[in-house]
């Protein structure tokens, strides 16, 4: 299932980790070309007419689930949504089980968030006939996130060899930065992180990512400085992680006088969304010049049809394969 | 797999060729209609830029030229064997009143023109849209005809045809391609 050189031939996306730069260059240049259909008065297109994609979405979501809902239907895909609170795994049953009855009702695509790291990878596995997008599993990846991000980045300065991204928050529970970092690395890009050190996790070392403890060092000479949302969660349910809310926007909220000292005068800031405004990012910094979060938003809708685009013609390749032609 | 190559027109009949069509192209053309040369990736692109230029020097008035990349309007994208690559479609005016002619290197089945016609539609809505067509191949299977066509040739449904326009260091030339029998 390994992609072929200058194309993408995956039934599924799981994550950016075993993607080659090849496939990830592709990804984000058929993304491109959507992006100027987003842009038409009529922004849809017959592509996937009569192809059926459910969102299975059994983790909060808005952003990622309305930017995929409005990918699908500009490509003229049927849509169909389970979110957790209307879904029988309220009843007991597994993602498993859901998956097969979905599946036995032959969609083209699931579209699956859940809390589960590796549950995207499950159902790709036990369901050879479906396409599966990961929306978000666990603490694991966020591929369309990290190519949405990726898009903004190559689009804004040009590149990714020599650049440097410093990525700066919970690196730990973070998919978002797992999938940043991962494709970035394939990229040749140099990757930084930087938060307490209760947040950042081992083994980074050998992704070639180097970990600073201070925006003092991680902002100077950086390209990017990708902001996490600090997951207020994270503070509730009894993590020991930093001692408070305010202590965390001293030292590692990003304000204008911080990147005026130590970033270059052109660094771009990036959010996944939603910011807390006044923690990790100074509230007006958000709709600032730096500021490229409402892109990257943009690119996101361009992103995922790439993807669905995708992945279906990636089975149909497959298939025709096994046709013996 | 043997392969036979028949040209079908040498560089300079293709040269001749689109000066035909482009004198039918102004004789037909209403002048109050602004007139758009409309190129079909990817074969069609370069002969709609050619066309564009030799129906300027005709005119004294350069026809607006666009491209349009049917991939994700293919009625086969789902079934064919070929991986498609997606290219732009660029239409830099707004189609609304214009004439519209479809530049495209070889005409086939039609379905090729039937998802262009598609397209342009979401674009805007023409005046008018007709087709302009270096070779015609015959083996429709849509009731589409085109109304400038620069050379009609006997082909089997097997082969292929390949346009190569005239340019530095390249002969250029129509060739029919033999497929398997």
């Amino acid at each position: 299932m390994a992609g072929t050189s200058g194309g993408f031939a995956r039934k599924d996306l799981l994550g950016l980790k075993d993607l080659s730069a090849e496939e990830i260059g592709h990804l984000l240049d058929v993304a491109e070309q959507f992006r100027g259909l987003n842009l038409r008065a009529v922004k849809k297109v017959p592509t996937l007419r009569g192809k059926s994609v459910i969102h299975l979405f059994l983790e909060p979501s808005t952003r990622t689930k309305t930017s995929f809902d409005i990918a699908a239907k500009r490509l003229s895909a049927d849509t169909f949504s389970i979110s957790g609170s209307s879904s029988s795994t309220t009843k007991g049953e597994t993602l498993l089980d859901t998956a097969k009855n979905l599946a036995a009702m032959h969609p083209d695509i699931i579209i699956l968030r859940h809390k589960r790291s590796g549950g995207a990878a499950l159902l790709a596995r036990e369901l050879p006939h479906t396409s599966i997008v990961n929306a978000g599993d666990g603490f694991c990846e966020h591929p369309t996130q990290g190519l949405l991000d990726l898009l903004t980045i190559r689009r804004s300065i040009g590149g990714f060899r020599g650049r440097v991204v410093s990525i700066v928050g919970d690196i730990m529970h973070s998919r978002v930065a797992r999938s940043a970092i991962y494709g970035l690395r394939t990229l040749g890009a140099e990757v930084r992180v930087c938060g307490p050190r209760t947040l950042i996790p081992p083994g980074l070392d050998s992704l070639g990512v180097e970990a600073h403890d201070h925006l003092e060092t991680a902002l100077p000479g950086a390209d990017v400085v990708m902001m996490l949302r600090i997951q207020q969660e994270r503070l509730e349910r009894g993590g020991h992680y930093f001692p408070s809310t305010r202590e965390y926007s001293r030292i590692w909220g990003l304000n204008r006088s911080k990147l005026e000292r130590w970033a270059r005068k052109d660094v771009i800031v990036m959010h996944p969304g939603p910011v807390n405004r006044g923690v990790e990012l100074e509230p007006e910094l958000a709709d600032s010049r730096w500021s490229v979060i409402l892109d990257q938003v943009e690119n996101g809708v361009a992103v995922r049809m790439a993807v669905l685009y995708l992945v279906l013609g990636g089975e149909r390749a497959a298939r025709s394969e096994g046709r013996g032609q | 797999m043997t392969q036979n190559s028949k040209q079908i027109l040498d560089g300079e009949g293709v040269e001749r060729c689109l000066k035909r069509l482009a004198s039918e192209i102004v004789d037909d053309c209403d002048p109050e209609v602004p007139l758009a040369l409309v190129g079909i990736r990817s074969g069609g692109m370069p002969l709609a830029e050619r066309l564009a230029q030799l129906v300027e020097v005709a005119t004294n008035r350069a026809p607006s030229l666009g491209a349009i990349d049917i991939t994700l309007y293919r009625d086969d994208l789902y079934t064919g064997l070929e991986k498609p690559s997606l290219g732009e479609t660029v239409l830099p005016f707004a189609l609304d009143g214009y004439g519209v002619v479809l530049v495209d290197d070889v005409l086939f089945t039609g379905r090729t023109v039937r998802a262009a016609m598609g397209e342009l539609h979401d674009y805007g809505r023409p005046r008018w849209i007709r087709l302009a067509v270096l070779v015609d191949r015959g083996h429709r299977e849509l009731p589409i005809q085109a109304d400038f066509v620069g050379r009609r040739v006997e082909s089997k449904a097997s082969d292929r045809v390949q346009v190569e326009l005239k340019r530095d260091g390249v002969a250029g030339g129509a060739f029919l391609i033999g497929g398997q029998a």
